[in-house]
């Protein structure tokens, strides 16, 4: 923990925008801020977002406010949706050639969807972590520093207290400190998410996007997973999908349910699950369908 | 409907269909007919290989069961004059594989970067348009006859493209080089081109997710993530330079010299081989005649050794992705 502010000083950003200085607060700053963790900050707004697969929309009209320092979920039944949706706010879906997209998706004072957004800044920014785990086939170390090496001027010493850091975070230091020089894929399964999620938090990003992290991992590992997640929502901004609906209810903050491209409902997870506002939520979460 | 009862409703009912049975022995008897064949088949490729290596092994025993000739100053000498001068010659290998090894280098000088070059563009740059084009052309060039891309070294590398740059003999070492580089670029395009295919998708979606542009993604997470492949690719290409026949026996020349120097001719094992069986001064039984299956058996042994050496590196370095 003590290794954070330094970390902040570190990280200086090698490829700046004018308009895309990073614009995270210094930890002493998100401490001041706690106490009023009620008083909501906007992370990432979304205003008529629509999305497209050629011919095929698959998201119609979204509005939705995702809210800094908070786990948001996405539940809803396969194909409605949800998985698109995360993908466009680090634009990954642009090496999908048939995607496209209109509306507006702003995070700060960037505007995503921007054709002059640079994917590469924005991507440093916005993390994200994969349904199935995909370390490189490099080593544990050159794994956690891929990231910061393509994005920082940093040193030697810099860069191993950076990965230590982040591995330690995400909370898989213990396992692999003594293994930092194998590869990567010797790990288990649950061990090689954490070091992905450890690779995504090297960049420094504000937001973390997770794209059904624990739907390849045993209930022991799962269970690990969900409670880093539950930690890294203290810093980051965490948008998650996941066909689990207990995970959905145990980890977030808000959830929004997708059914068929739209967004039935939104709000707080408790809400939504114990008392839902449409009939369709009400099913879905009571295991009616999907 | 006449081996079913009826149903309720009236039509056939298929709950127990009582058609006969067909007897099982026949399956069981295809079933071993098929097996023993398919053995067979596989047989006969062991086989082959276990003939063809007894009948080097054998017919080299011959050439080294001569009084003045040994192991070890046919494998250090540098002076090689076998079939030429009948009663006295010396058998020192290291003029043809020197040529060889001469040829080799040139040809992967050429064939190894701009066949991997060629596989990272095709496998994650090229659109669909210029794939559908570059492909089949590759293939075309995979197909040209050895002998054609021979007449080409000599009729066109060495007068257009090397005479320019110095004192190129008519047969040389350089254009016959080349050549086989030609002829190997496809070969290591495409085995390349498949490793870097195999890359799964999500190490690439994995790059891109932490900001990498396309070529930081191909540079240094899918090129070393295939590399066992390429390896193996570059490896195979070796091997086939080194027993390429064709192209050295018009392109190098067949004089065995042991030099440095490209421009001059240089004959190469296979090129003896090939220059040797059509002399008729070479009569059966004589050390001359023995010679072309010892010069055989190393070549053997070190395409056997490269292609071994490529098993490995593929078994050993092989990522496993769950």
């Amino acid at each position: 923990m003590k290794d954070e502010p330094k970390m902040d000083n570190v990280a200086t950003p090698k490829k700046t925008h004018g308009m895309l200085k990073p614009k995270r607060p210094t930890l002493s700053q998100r401490n001041d801020a706690s106490p009023e963790k009620n008083e909501q900050k906007l992370a990432i707004r979304l205003e008529d977002f629509n999305a497209y697969y050629g011919e095929f929309q698959a998201i119609k009209n979204i509005n939705l406010d995702i809210m800094a320092r908070q786990v948001t979920a996405f539940i809803g039944p396969s194909g409605c949706g949800k998985s698109t949706l995360l993908k466009w706010i680090n634009r990954m879906n642009d090496i999908v050639p048939s995607a496209w997209a209109k509306g507006s998706i702003r995070m700060g004072d960037l505007e995503i969807l921007k054709k002059q957004t640079d994917v590469v800044s924005l991507r440093r920014r916005v993390g994200m972590v994969f349904q199935k785990p995909n370390p490189f086939p490099k080593s544990i170390f050159d794994n956690v520093a891929f990231g910061p090496r393509l994005h920082f001027k940093i040193g030697k010493q810099d860069l191993a207290a950076l990965v230590e850091w982040s591995l330690r975070k995400a909370a898989v230091w213990d396992e692999v400190k003594d293994r930092l020089h194998k590869s990567a894929l010797g790990l288990s399964g649950g061990q090689q998410q954490r070091l992905c999620i450890a690779r995504a938090i090297a960049t420094g990003p504000e937001v973390l996007l997770m794209d059904e992290p624990c739907s390849a991992l045993d209930p022991a590992s799962t269970a690990r997973v969900e409670d880093l997640v539950y930690e890294l929502r203290e810093q980051y901004t965490i948008v998650m999908v996941t066909h689990n609906m207990q995970q959905a209810s145990r980890c977030s903050d808000r959830t929004a349910f997708f059914f068929e491209g739209e967004i039935v409902e939104e709000g707080e997870t408790e809400q939504l699950f114990t008392r839902p506002k449409h009939q369709k939520t009400e099913d879905y979460v009571s295991g009616k369908f999907g | 409907m006449s081996s079913s009862s009826v149903s309720e409703t009236g039509g056939p009912n298929f709950v127990r269909p009582n058609f006969p049975v067909k007897s099982s022995a026949r399956s069981h008897r295809n079933q071993a007919i098929m097996v023993s064949l398919l053995i067979g088949c596989a047989l006969v490729t062991l086989g082959t290989t276990v003939g063809i290596i007894y009948m080097l092994i054998k017919e080299s025993m011959g050439f080294f069961a001569g009084d003045d000739i040994n192991l070890w100053e046919f494998l250090t000498g540098t002076k090689w004059s076998v079939g030429r001068t009948q009663g006295k010659f010396d058998y020192g290998i290291w003029p043809l594989l020197s040529g060889t090894l001469r040829i080799t280098a040139i040809a992967m000088i050429l064939a190894l970067p701009l066949g991997l070059v060629t596989a990272i563009y095709l496998s994650e740059y090229a659109p669909k348009s210029v794939r559908a084009i570059l492909k089949p052309t590759l293939e075309i060039l995979a197909g040209i006859p050895t002998v054609v891309l021979g007449f080409f070294a000599v009729k066109f590398i060495t007068p257009n493209l090397l005479a320019p740059l110095g004192e190129f003999k008519t047969f040389n070492a350089t254009a016959a080089g080349i050549a086989v580089g030609i002829l190997c670029i496809p070969l290591v395009a495409s085995l390349a081109e498949d490793a870097l295919r195999a890359v799964p998708r999500t190490l690439r979606e994995g790059a891109y997710g932490l900001g990498s542009t396309k070529l930081e993604t191909t540079l240094k997470v899918i090129v070393p993530a295939a590399l066992s492949g390429i390896i193996s690719a570059f490896l195979l290409a070796v091997a086939r330079a080194i027993g390429e026949t064709m192209v050295v026996a018009l392109a190098a020349g067949s004089s065995p010299t042991f030099t440095m120097d490209p421009r001059g001719p240089s004959q190469t094992m296979t090129g003896f081989i090939v220059h040797t069986f059509q002399s008729e001064s070479v009569v059966p039984g004589t050390p001359g005649y023995y010679s072309i299956y010892a010069v055989a058996a190393l070549l053997f042994l070190i395409t056997f050794g490269i292609t071994l050496i490529g098993q490995i590196v593929r078994m050993r370095y092989r990522e496993e992705y769950n």
